[in-house]
């Protein structure tokens, strides 16, 4: 029998609230599969099973907040005896319905609609922030829709503390408090890169179009299997490697807080397949459904701030992460080209690494290979 | 379909992309990043959803013709707006 124990989604999380089990005892479970939802300073997470078997027993009720690292529920293992016959594995409804069939619980869930009423993305993931029961919350947007504001002033009449602030303000002032940061920046031609990304979008359907930043993020990915160093976390005073190359990106969401989950493997895939989960992995980020193994497993993590006017950005490192890579905007630049002042799009690239676990030697190696990678577009 | 028509195309595709902008009331003349939050993957959904309506396909190459609303409207009427139904 295995123990499936509340994960920890994130270096600052410390509880969650269980607010709906996707599979019922008796259920087949395969490991990626989705067991439960539960509701964190995050908003609501999709938990996934790491065991293949049949959920034998849950042990904590929907709109339960418990610790992180309670166990959840039992999984009886394949090879084991049935103590019971497991009943037929039902499918398991699509994750919305079953949320907003949970809204009525304890806990406020997010949802698409409530009694019949629109609300928005925004207000969705407020309330989910925020922990607000949208089921209590006056909609004044069109057709009576419920809007972020609506949501800010029924958590401002409710004293809301606003739970994604204070798990951003515990994991970055833990960061700095512990983590004695180095910080590099080096310069990228971007001439290359942008002539590539600009020919293979023409040749693209419209929906198939790539960003910057999945080349940014390929790049990257690259340059962590030439210089591992930077790839993997600090614990217990010393490092780990990754197990793989999982590259968390901060995704900010409108109404303010950010997320970082993780794109898995991108050394392994090409741009359009980092675009397309990129795609994926904001579109969930900003409308809800993040997973577990998403949000608990990124390696490192790419900031980006290039759609803002700032030149350069230093992040700061997220817990037990070691690096944090930083891209600013492409600004037109005098750059020498044989003896020759020529203007060219330049962007500035940093890293920030954890000085415990990594040298300057290492993180210049590391940086240098991500400026070299999208200036000869190797590896694409 | 008449500028009317195509105006209200875009404001509701804009919408779709970022619902926080339908209680924005958009002035046509003034850069729409301007006057919402969109970042670059919110553009290309905006730019794919005007695709989707319209039938119009715009190269990465004009997206600067298309800062403003008006700018917007202008550049699709001019490459044959139509309904595209949502395929």
């Amino acid at each position: 029998m295995t123990e499936f124990r509340m994960p920890a989604l994130g270096a600052d999380m410390e509880a969650g609230t269980l607010v709906e089990w996707v599979k019922q005892p008796g259920d087949a479970v395969h490991r990626g599969d989705i067991i439960a939802v539960v509701d964190t300073d995050k908003g609501a997470i999709e938990i996934e099973v790491y065991a293949d078997g049949v959920l034998e027993r849950t042990a904590v009720a929907v709109g339960q907040k418990v610790p992180v690292g309670t166990v959840l529920a039992y999984i009886r293992g394949a090879q084991e005896s049935a103590a019971a016959a497991p009943s037929a594995a039902a499918a398991p409804a699509p994750a919305d319905e079953k949320k907003a069939e949970a809204a009525g619980a304890t806990v406020p869930a997010p949802t698409a609609s409530v009694e019949g009423r629109r609300v928005t993305p925004g207000a969705r993931r407020t309330a989910g922030a925020l922990h607000i029961d949208l089921a209590a919350v006056p909609g004044t947007g069109p057709g009576g829709a419920v809007t972020r504001e609506d949501v800010e002033r029924a958590a401002a009449r409710a004293g809301g503390s606003g739970g994604m602030r204070a798990a951003i303000a515990a994991a970055m002032a833990r960061s700095k408090r512990e983590i004695p940061h180095l910080y590099l920046q080096t310069a990228v031609d971007m001439t290359a890169a942008l002539a590539w990304l600009a020919r293979e979008n023409a040749a693209r359907p419209v929906a198939e179009r790539m960003l910057p930043l999945a080349l940014l993020i390929t790049a990257v990915a690259g340059a962590a299997r030439e210089v591992p160093a930077v790839n993997g976390y600090w614990t217990a005073g010393g490092f780990t490697p990754g197990p793989g190359i999982h590259i968390g990106v901060a995704i900010a969401l409108k109404d303010g807080g950010l997320v970082a989950p993780a794109l898995h493997d991108v050394d392994r895939k090409d741009p359009p397949a980092v675009m397309r989960e990129l795609r994926d992995l904001i579109t969930r980020a900003r409308g809800g459904g993040l997973r577990s193994s998403e949000l608990s497993d990124p390696t490192m993590t790419v900031t980006s701030l290039g759609d803002l006017g700032v030149e350069s950005v230093f992040g700061i490192i997220y817990p037990p992460q070691v690096a944090i890579v930083g891209f600013g905007r492409v600004l037109e630049r005098p750059w020498v080209v044989d003896g020759r002042i020529e203007p060219r799009p330049v962007l500035a690239a940093t890293v920030s690494a954890d000085h415990r676990a990594v040298d300057g030697r290492q993180a210049g190696r590391f940086l240098d290979a991500v400026a070299r990678r999208l200036q000869t577009l190797e590896g694409l | 379909m008449t500028r009317a028509d195509v105006e209200a195309a875009v404001r509701s595709v804009l919408s779709d992309v970022a619902p926080e902008t339908a209680a924005v009331a958009l002035r046509p003349d003034v850069p729409i990043r301007d006057q919402v939050d969109l970042d670059s993957f919110d553009y290309l959904n905006f730019i794919i959803g005007l695709h989707e309506r319209l039938g119009v396909t715009v190269p990465e190459a004009d997206y600067g013709q298309l800062m403003t609303l008006a700018g917007a409207v202008d550049y699709l009427m001019a490459r044959g707006a139509r309904p595209a139904g949502r395929t």
